[in-house]
């Protein structure tokens, strides 16, 4: 039984660490590849998680949504939701240059999860959306093998993504979106129409996060504003930093090690800390991470796995 | 080939650039030069669309090229290169040249996914021709570097490849001399006279007087945003008014 609770454990931890890689891999295509500086991952995280509750939730009298819809309609959804989201704040704020950027981006994720804090007709308010549908819950129940089930979806996805990102870095896509990573400038005077190929990569970026959000919401079964607080933006800029932007190993890879780190120290705050202090002692694991990014950003600046030279792939034999 | 007419471009102040007018004609490697401060960078960028221009006029071969933005110029066949180079550091040499192809398949998105095998060959003819043109400046063997191990010479030559490859009617280069080891520009004076025998059209910013009196024909002198003279090399150079430019 005992070992039972660890492997279950494992695999709780595994599917959220699978879910922040997908965030992290759809951030490293915005900064990693085109040089975006997004700090608004979290409200793209919530629209996704938001549309796909309410296309595929049950109907609830208090709010609009709950269609019932099959659970991949959902994902689905959730894809092309935060897509619009982006599209509609990439043609208004990619213009503006890198810490500009930042500004805007950080203040529509706060103005999202407002919105989902205050839109009861919709979102259901600071109560949230309850009793989201969990796939294949009916046959497989929802303790230890359900856990095991979804997080064989969850890698899947993640491994879908993944191949489809290394696939596009390596492609003139991607070789376009590196340019302008490099010198915007010179990318412009060789012909290359930046403004476009930013959106897109911004677009896809943020897809990927609302469908990250999408597995989460179908995963707890349960959302509300608390979970997509600017915090989560932070940890998935920390995966991404630890890990080495510009590598999408280093994506998952940091994932997993700012996941853990987060997990274990909250497991100590709650066992060593006494229940008056454990708010505060909360606050820790956030100096923890922060002196983590410190380290890293001192002894290896590109992160745990570094940049990894890509070449397209009809350019990497040469010389 | 390429017309312009009355340029302006003022950037709060004075007009940096005061009412140029100009033609080159096809064929020609005009040289421009002028004391630092003159405007010529910046009719460079104002032919190059990095820039618009507050008034005035540009025509490529009739076609008014002018409130276009850069990535449209180049497609028409107008390349640029840097005074200081702008390589794509973390790119290998071959990956910057075979960026610069304009209209590529393989750079539409959907393309990727719905004929991989039409972008592979694109690709395959891409890099042949990257190849070519990196041999032409003798930097082939340099090709599966990062652009970053390059000295300053070798990042104007990776610059002329990268332009070159994208087969264009007209270049303007900014001071391909500058801070170039002499047998580099050697080289470099050599690639230009081979291009322009091969038909390409040249506008060239330079200080280096000995590129400029050997290559040139004709020159322009800009002084303080206006258009002083155009001639022969001998002919500015015998004429008091550059020198007064250049002596203030």
């Amino acid at each position: 039984m005992e070992q039972l609770a660890v492997l279950n454990y494992l695999a709780f931890f595994l599917v959220f660490a699978g879910i922040f890689a997908v965030m992290a891999l759809g951030l490293n295509l915005q900064w990693g590849f085109t040089g975006l500086f997004n700090v608004g991952v979290a409200g793209f995280v919530a629209v996704g998680a938001y549309a796909s509750a309410l296309l595929t939730g049950p109907p609830d009298p208090e709010r609009v949504g709950g269609l019932g819809l099959p659970i991949f309609a959902g994902w689905l959804g959730a894809m092309a939701a935060s897509g619009v989201a982006a599209l509609v704040v990439g043609v208004a704020a990619l213009r503006l240059r890198e810490d500009y950027l930042a500004i805007t981006t950080f203040g529509i994720a706060v103005v999202i999860q407002l919105v989902t804090l205050n839109a009861e007709w919709l979102t259901g308010g600071p109560f949230g959306i309850q009793s989201i549908p969990k796939p294949l819950a009916g046959v497989l129940g929802t303790g230890f093998v359900w856990n095991l089930a979804y997080l064989g979806l969850v890698l899947a996805v993640l491994g879908a993504a993944w191949w489809a990102l290394e696939r596009l870095v390596a492609s003139p896509w991607g070789r376009v979106l590196r340019a302008i990573r490099e010198d915007e400038l010179a990318a412009a005077s060789l012909g290359k129409r930046a403004a476009a190929f930013r959106l897109q990569s911004f677009v896809i970026g943020c897809m990927l996060m609302g469908l990250a959000g999408a597995l989460y919401a179908h995963f707890v079964g349960y959302i509300a504003p608390e979970d997509f607080l600017p915090i989560l933006t932070f940890q998935v800029w920390a995966m991404l930093i630890v890990g080495g932007s510009g590598n999408n190993a280093g994506a998952v890879l940091g994932a997993v090690l700012v996941w853990a780190i987060w997990s274990v120290s909250g497991g100590l705050i709650r066992e060593l800390l006494p229940a008056a202090e454990q708010a505060r002692g909360a606050a820790l694991q956030v100096v923890l991470i922060g002196t983590l990014i410190a380290a890293i950003l001192v002894l290896r600046p590109r992160g745990v796995l570094g940049e990894r030279a890509t070449v397209s792939r009809h350019a990497g034999d040469a010389g | 080939m390429l017309v312009a007419q009355g340029l302006t471009k003022a950037f709060g102040g004075p007009p940096v650039v005061d009412g140029v007018s100009f033609t080159l004609a096809r064929g020609t490697i005009t040289g421009l030069i002028g004391p630092n401060g003159a405007g010529k960078t910046t009719l460079f960028n104002l032919i190059a669309a990095s820039l618009g221009p507050d008034a005035g006029t540009i025509a490529l071969d009739g076609v008014r090229i002018d409130g276009r933005r850069p990535d449209q110029v180049f497609a028409l066949g107008l390349a640029r290169t840097f005074q200081i180079p702008r390589p794509f550091p973390a790119m290998t040499v071959l990956e910057n040249v075979m960026l610069a192809p304009t209209g590529q398949q393989g750079e539409r998105f959907w393309a990727n996914w719905l004929s991989p095998g039409a972008v592979a060959a694109e690709e395959r003819r891409n890099r042949e021709r990257a190849m070519h043109w990196l041999d032409f400046v003798g930097l082939a063997k340099l090709a599966g570097q990062p652009a970053s191990v390059l000295s300053g010479g070798q990042r104007k030559l990776l610059e002329l490849a990268r332009v070159l490859v994208a087969e264009p009617r007209l270049i303007l280069l900014d001071e391909p001399g500058a801070g170039v080891a002499p047998p580099l520009l050697a080289i470099i004076m050599e690639k230009i006279a081979e291009l322009n025998a091969r038909g390409i059209t040249f506008l060239i910013i330079e200080h280096n007087m000995d590129l400029v009196m050997t290559l040139c024909r004709p020159v322009m002198v800009l002084a303080q945003g206006r258009l002083l003279l155009e001639g022969t090399p001998e002919e500015v150079k015998r004429d008091p008014r550059v020198v007064e430019a250049y002596l203030g």
